[in-house]
Formats: C-alpha cells, sequence, structure tokens
C-alpha cells in the first residue's frame, strides 16, 4: 500500500474550503469580500504568499467581475475558483448564466447567507436558492470535512465530459464557515490520482480561432444548446454517485451521492432537510425513536440536480413527510418542498408538509424539529413558519 | 509596394456591420497592429453582432463574448490565465463601445486599469448605444439628437457634454492611453505599437464614426472622422508614461463643419453651435495646459 | 460530449454582395495605385492583386493594383469618396 499522509486537524469551515481548493490544485482565484465568505479568499492568499500554494490570486472591484475574471481564465484552460455569500452571488447572477452556458466546469464556494434589507450576515440559503436554474449544480454540505472534500469531489464532477457544468458547494454561514470541527487533509498523491489536472477542449488557442460564445437566432442551436445542459443536468446524476463512490473508495468516506439517508430503512416518517439543518433533525431522529417512532431522515446534499428518482425509492413506503427549508420563496411553499412534490406527484400520495425554518439565522432548535415531526406525525400537509414571533 | 498600415488581414470579409461602419475599421485596423498572437474579448455592443450569427466568427484571432459590463475583468481573467499557461506574448485585447465602457462597464475598466495588468483596452467610440438603436451614452456629445433625447416639439437634444474615457484614465495614471480616430490608420496604429512596449495596462479611445447612429450617407464615415480632428471635437493625443503629446498638425476647420456634415446636430441653432465652440476651445485650452504641466513634470 | 457554444466558420463563407445598392468600379487606366480605398475599406472588399495592363503609365502597371471583390463590397461608397484621383465610379446595381 502507498504511504499516505493524511492528518487531522482542526479548523474552520471555510479553512477547510481554503484547503479544498488548494488539495484541488487551483491555479486562478478571484473573488471580492464578503462576510462570512472572506475568510476563505484570505487562507487563499495567504498560502500563496507563504509559498503552499502555487496559483494567482487577483482580487477585483466586484463580484460580477470576481466571476468574469473566473470565467476568462478558465476558457484559457486553467482550473479557476472564487466563493462569495448573499449579495455578492446575486450580483454575480448575470455571469451565473454566463459561465454554465459556455460550459465551463468552475467551482464555486458560497456561504449561505441571508438577502436583505435589512442587513442580515447569518445563515440562510435564500441566496443560493435563487440561482437554482442558472445551470449550476448545488450542493450543500453539513460538516466541514464535507465542505473540504466537495470542492475536490466538485471539480471532478463538474469537468467530466458528460456534464460539463459548474458547481456550487455550500456552507451554512457562521455555522460552519466559522465554526471549528476535526478536518482530515487528504494527502495530495492520492487527491491527485482521484482528480487529474483540467484539460479543457475548447480551451482558447490562437491556432484554432474561434467566438466564444457569439449569438444565436430562433432557427440556430439556441434551444439545442439549452436543451444539452438539460441534459447534461441528467447525466451528472450517475456522474455524482459513481465520483462519490469512487471517492468513498479512495479516502475511506462515505458521502452519500445526491442524498443521504439516516434510519430511513424501516421508516414511517420521514423529514428531508439540506444543509446542517440535518444534524439537528439527526438528533431529534433518534431521540424520537428512543420514544418508539419509526422516523428518518433525509439529507439532501444536491439540489440541482435534484435527486427525483432517490426520492421516489426513499418515500416508497412512507406514510407523510415533512420538508425543511432554510430559505424564502416568496408567494409559495420552501423550495426544496416544491420539488419534493412535483418528484411526488402522480407517484406517491401522501401528506407532505413544508417547514420554513432558520431565517436570517434563526436558531434552529431541537423543540423545533421535534415540533415539525409532530406535525409530521400527524401527517397533515400545509405551509408552516417555525419559530416566528408575533410582531404585529 | 509597401502599403502605409500592414496588410495582414486578422478580419475577414462578410462580416454584417452596416454599410460604411467606422467600429469594423477600428477593429481591422486594432488587429493589423496586434497581430495574429492576440486574443480579443467583447462585451454586448454592434461588434458582438458584426461577426455573425453562430456558427459564423469574423476574427482570425480567438474572440471571446462577454456580458456588458465584464470587459475590464474578463481580460483580467484572460491575461492571468494565459500568464500561467506562459503565453506571456499574447496580446489581450478588450474591445468595447462607449457604453460598455463610459457607463456600465466603468468600474470593470478602472479595476482591471489599476490592478495593472498587461492588457489593451480599446474602446470604440460611436458615441451612443447604438446597437440597441442609438440611445444616448455618457459618450454622446452635447447637441447630438438620440432616439432617447429626441427632437420634436420639444428640443431634447443632449444637454450634457461627452464624458471623456481617455482623460479619466490619465487622471487614474494609467501608463498608456491615447485617443484616435478612423481616418488615420497609421497613427492609429503607431500609437498601437507605442502602448505595446509598455508592460501594464493601455488604453485607448477611438473614435469611430457611425452611418446609423450619426444619420449621414455611409461613404462619409472617413470625411467625418477627420472633421472630428480637424474641428478639435475630437483631439488626438498620446499620454505614455506620464509624457503627454497633443496632435495639432492638422488643417483647423470650424466646428460647424464637422456639425453641419451630420443630422445628429440638424436642429442646432447658432447659438447652440456656439455652445460647441465654446466647449471645443476651453477643452483644447485644458488639453494645451495639461501639455505644459505634464512635459514641465518630466523635465 | 457536450454542446458548446463555439463559432468556427469563417465570414469568408458569408458573401454579403446582396446588400449593395450601389457598385464601384475603378477605372485602373487613372489609378494611381495608392490604396487608399484598400485601405478604408471596411468591409475587406478590396484586394491587392500584382500588376495590371491598363494603368496610367508604365511605372504604375508594374505596381500592385486594387481589386474590388464584389462577393463582400456592400457599396458604402468609402473608396469612391476617398479615392484622390476620383477614379472609382459608383453606380445603382441593376437587377436584369
Ligand atoms: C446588462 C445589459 N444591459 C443592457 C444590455 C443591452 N445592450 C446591448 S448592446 C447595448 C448598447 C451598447 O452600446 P455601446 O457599448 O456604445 O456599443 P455600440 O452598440 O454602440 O457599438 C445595450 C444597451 C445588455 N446586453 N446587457
Ligand atoms: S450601428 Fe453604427 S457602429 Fe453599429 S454596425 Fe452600424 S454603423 Fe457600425
Ligand atoms: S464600396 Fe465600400 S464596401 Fe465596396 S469596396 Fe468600396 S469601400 Fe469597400
Ligand atoms: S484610391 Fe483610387 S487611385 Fe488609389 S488605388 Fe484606389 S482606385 Fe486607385
Ligand atoms: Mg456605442
Amino acid at each position: 500500500m502507498k504511504s499516505v499522509t493524511e492528518f487531522k486537524t482542526i479548523m474552520t469551515g471555510n479553512d477547510a474550503v481554503a484547503y479544498g481548493a488548494k488539495l484541488a490544485r487551483v491555479k486562478f482565484i478571484s473573488a471580492y469580500p464578503i462576510t462570512p465568505q472572506t475568510t476563505i479568499v484570505e487562507k487563499l492568499a495567504s498560502m500563496i504568499a507563504n509559498d503552499e500554494l502555487d496559483a494567482k490570486y487577483v482580487e477585483v472591484e466586484s463580484e460580477h467581475s470576481a466571476l468574469a475574471a473566473v470565467f476568462a481564465s478558465e476558457l484559457t484552460g486553467v482550473r479557476s475558483y472564487t466563493a462569495t455569500s448573499s449579495h455578492g452571488l446575486l450580483y454575480m447572477h448575470e455571469m451565473l448564466h454566463w459561465v454554465s452556458g459556455q460550459r465551463l466546469p468552475i467551482v464555486m464556494s458560497v456561504v449561505n447567507r441571508a438577502i436583505g434589507p435589512p442587513w442580515n450576515i447569518w445563515a440562510d440559503q435564500s441566496d443560493t436558492i435563487n440561482q437554482r436554474d442558472t445551470g449550476w449544480m448545488q450542493v450543500y454540505s453539513e460538516s466541514n470535512q464535507e465542505a473540504m472534500d466537495t470542492i475536490i469531489m466538485g471539480y471532478k464532477i463538474a469537468e467530466n465530459s458528460e456534464v460539463m457544468l459548474p458547481l456550487m458547494s455550500m456552507e451554512d454561514a457562521f455555522i460552519l464557515s466559522h465554526t471549528s470541527e476535526p478536518v482530515t487533509l487528504r494527502d495530495q498523491d492520492l487527491i491527485n490520482e482521484y482528480l487529474p489536472d483540467l484539460d479543457l477542449k475548447f480551451r482558447i488557442d490562437i491556432g484554432n480561432p474561434m467566438g466564444y460564445g457569439s449569438y444565436d437566432t430562433p432557427d440556430g442551436t439556441f434551444m439545442e444548446l439549452k436543451k444539452d445542459m438539460v441534459d447534461s443536468m441528467k447525466k451528472a446524476v450517475r456522474v455524482i454517485k459513481d465520483e462519490t463512490e469512487k471517492f468513498n473508495q479512495m479516502f475511506d468516506t462515505n458521502y452519500g451521492g445526491l442524498v443521504e439517508r439516516y434510519r430511513m430503512d424501516d421508516a414511517d416518517y420521514a423529514l428531508i432537510a439540506m444543509g446542517t439543518v440535518a444534524s439537528t433533525a439527526r438528533f431529534v431522529v433518534d431521540k424520537l425513536r428512543e420514544k418508539g417512532l419509526n422516523i428518518g431522515l433525509i439529507r439532501i446534499r444536491y439540489f440541482r440536480p435534484f435527486p427525483y428518482d432517490d426520492i421516489l425509492e426513499d418515500l416508497k413506503n412512507i406514510k407523510a413527510a415533512g420538508v425543511i427549508d432554510r430559505s424564502v420563496s416568496f408567494g409559495y411553499a420552501g423550495a426544496t418542498y416544491s420539488e419534493i412534490v412535483s418528484a411526488l406527484y402522480g407517484k406517491i400520495n401522501i401528506p407532505v408538509s413544508s417547514f420554513i425554518v432558520g431565517i436570517g439565522g434563526r436558531d434552529v432548535r431541537i423543540e423545533d424539529i421535534e415540533k415539525i415531526a409532530d406535525t409530521v406525525r400527524n401527517e397533515s400537509s400545509g405551509v408552516y413558519w417555525i419559530n416566528v414571533k408575533k410582531v404585529i | 509596394m509597401p502599403t502605409s498600415i500592414p496588410k495582414e488581414e486578422l478580419m475577414a470579409p462578410g462580416h454584417t456591420a452596416c454599410h460604411g461602419c467606422g467600429a469594423t475599421l477600428a477593429m481591422r485596423y486594432v488587429l493589423k497592429a496586434m497581430g495574429q498572437k492576440t486574443v480579443v474579448s467583447v462585451p454586448a455592443s454592434c461588434w458582438a453582432v458584426i461577426p455573425g450569427a453562430m456558427p459564423f466568427r469574423t476574427l482570425d484571432v480567438p474572440m471571446v463574448y462577454t456580458p456588458f459590463a465584464a470587459t475590464g475583468a474578463s481580460i483580467s481573467g484572460l491575461r492571468e490565465g494565459l500568464d500561467i499557461q506562459g503565453k506571456t506574448d499574447y496580446n489581450v485585447v478588450g474591445f468595447a463601445g462607449d457604453g460598455g465602457t463610459a457607463d456600465i462597464g466603468l468600474q470593470g475598466l478602472s479595476g482591471a486599469m489599476e490592478r495593472g495588468h498587461n492588457v489593451f483596452y480599446i474602446m470604440y467610440d460611436n458615441e451612443g448605444y447604438m446597437n440597441t438603436g442609438v440611445q444616448r451614452s455618457g459618450s454622446t456629445p452635447y447637441g447630438a439628437k438620440t432616439t432617447t433625447t429626441p427632437v420634436g416639439k420639444e428640443r431634447d437634444f443632449k444637454k450634457e457634454n461627452k464624458k471623456i474615457v481617455a482623460d479619466m484614465m490619465i487622471a487614474q495614471n494609467v501608463p498608456y492611453v491615447a485617443t484616435a480616430t478612423i481616418a488615420y490608420p497609421e497613427d492609429l496604429i503607431r500609437k498601437i505599437d507605442h502602448a505595446k512596449a509598455v508592460h501594464g495596462p493601455k488604453f485607448i479611445q477611438i473614435l469611430a464614426p457611425c452611418p446609423t447612429g450619426w444619420y449621414y450617407p455611409p461613404e462619409k464615415t472617413i470625411e467625418i472622422s477627420r472633421l472630428a480632428v480637424q474641428s478639435r471635437m475630437f483631439p488626438l493625443y498620446e499620454f505614455i508614461q506620464g509624457k503627454f503629446y497633443l496632435n495639432k498638425s492638422f488643417k483647423p476647420v470650424d466646428v460647424s463643419e464637422y456639425v453641419k456634415a451630420q443630422d445628429r446636430f440638424k436642429h442646432l441653432n447658432d447659438d447652440e453651435i456656439d455652445n460647441l465652440r465654446k466647449y471645443v476651445d476651453e477643452r483644447w485650452n485644458q488639453l494645451l495646459e495639461w501639455e505644459k504641466i505634464y512635459s514641465e513634470q518630466k523635465e | 460530449m457536450v454542446l458548446v457554444p463555439v463559432s468556427t466558420v469563417s465570414t469568408r463563407n458569408h458573401p454579403t454582395d446582396s446588400w449593395r445598392i450601389q457598385r464601384p468600379t475603378i477605372q485602373y487606366d487613372k489609378c494611381i495605385r495608392c490604396m487608399i480605398c484598400w485601405k478604408y475599406c471596411p468591409d475587406n472588399a478590396i484586394e491587392i492583386e500584382n500588376g495590371d495592363e491598363s494603368a496610367p503609365n508604365e511605372r504604375i502597371a508594374k505596381m500592385e493594383y486594387p481589386v474590388i471583390n464584389y462577393s463582400f463590397c456592400k457599396g458604402c461608397g468609402i473608396c469612391a469618396n476617398e479615392c484622390p484621383e476620383k477614379c472609382i465610379d459608383m453606380e445603382f446595381e441593376v437587377i436584369e
């Protein structure tokens, strides 16, 4: 067996993510400061300054420019990376489409933070849920280790020749980004084996001058280009499962593919959550199991591509499910809830309710999840806001 | 026989610019000066449409299309990405309209210049948002009629003076700044040669007359470009490593000759033309002043 | 494999002659081969070729001369307007 130099240490989620980018051998980084993302790129800048990372770091004058710079460098054929949060992500919106539309497998970290007004820097997934339809894959992590490993797996998946779509990797603000946890730093040689260098087939080449982007007409290939992105998003499901499995084998981890299940095998009721809320939910599942309630948890890792098939399989024998969203979708229920009910529609007819929690970083307490579980057990369906104060 | 500008053509015929398009000549000359080892980034503008729809390209160098405000940042990323791979001898050229430069892209431009990347930013200035149908931009001159500064019962022509981005770049101390126009391609190409010798950011503003948006017959494009210089509506200068040179060798003409050649100014009465005349004089004096200040500084 | 929005076909394969309303014609016997027309053509529709018989004099006959490529000329008239010898005629195209 090869000698492996992995070592365990304690670090924040943002540091873990920075090490993930370093292990992925990113060559170009461009970003703009925003809490709670900033410490990721500060860490990367300091790694470069200390010769620990061979990359170029450019701090630009806005997030729109950060992603535009990363777009352009990736197009020259170098693996590129950026990170942002909240308003920074919203500011990138135009570029998000430009990157995916050009089929550039860029990986970006997003620290999920609330959107103002009023200003609020705490955990809330509304920022990335807002970007659902930009053609980026979306992964939500639950631990610092997962956040680090997802950057590495993210490049492997995004750069797959059948996928070629960018990927956003999420951490909940502060709960992961600024909280220290034990993290295993991966062995660089083993990572190199897992993740080869980027080989962008259509990279800028003066020997083969092309127009990148151009414009297209209703009778051209515009519609086909967009459909191909949807097709690739579907193909990504298989690639994600394969690449996650490969990673699990090489690094002795056990990440789920698009979802992770907890005590679902014999469950009658299911909670569905994304990000760190799942940790609290897992605790509550154990507690309720002790009291004799057959309840389980599905943690959504990938929101895009959405795990429709997994969900159908997992909810086959379930009596009722509760979907917990840490984001606001004005006008209807939670975003994950909408996806789940559309997955089930016409196939599985069970009561499903939507729970909105933790907006703007509001604490999601054990008793909140217990209340949710209670509602689910009563097989009701509806939209519930949890732990909101009466103010008017 | 040698021609006065390089023979090499890196812009193909068959593009879809209007008859007599000045912006097209700007690209043609810029690429002649840059040569084949060049990557061009173009934001939303006429030039995003001129090469034609997919699958056509009209440049024989790679051309990256970017969102409207992304020119400055995209050339930053192109430069760094190429340098990382040792391709330091490639020219990286942003080629953006006046709207994409003076207005929506100004922040990105300023940022890219401030960061010192070894890039060229070429602003082709047709003094309005032409691709979207001739709306006013910050770079539209006083007096011009556009579709958003129309002259109907009310005389709503543009009342504000032109925002001159090249001047702003001098204020920012960009190592190479110049103005040029298509009637003088030898001058433009010489300026690009000077710029090439400067390692760092370079900014060139090229006045590119637009028959469609300035409302003049297409055969007049070169004539109007020449008149812009002669009337001093668009002075040509070069600012290189802190030295400022103003081009004074031309046969001067009155502003009215420039104005009368274009229907975008047709409505102007004598007083209004006089406003332009005063503006032109003031600006000229200011440029003479700069020439003095910068040459004293450098002595 | 995925579908990527790249443009690869040169517009040299995209004639624009149908845009032309007026047709420029060079009178070679007056043309002094200054190449100003070539220099200012926004459509790259004037090509430089070697030698020509009809020329104002023998010296000029040995020089490179401008040839209009009517597949691409849009008939903007810049060449005629800028020609110092006024030896480019613009005439309306006749549709037969
Ligand atoms: C963010 C954004 N806003 C608006 C537009 C619409 N738009 C496309 S081109 C253009 C005008 C471009 O003007 P300029 O930069 O002067 O170039 P020109 O068309 O005059 O060559 C506008 C407003 C756009 N593409 N993107
Ligand atoms: S509108 Fe003006 S700048 Fe645009 S293609 Fe036509 S002539 Fe050229
Ligand atoms: S008419 Fe215009 S397009 Fe035709 S050759 Fe002359 S300059 Fe070129
Ligand atoms: S501009 Fe006139 S004289 Fe000069 S080469 Fe052209 S046709 Fe001949
Ligand atoms: Mg313009």
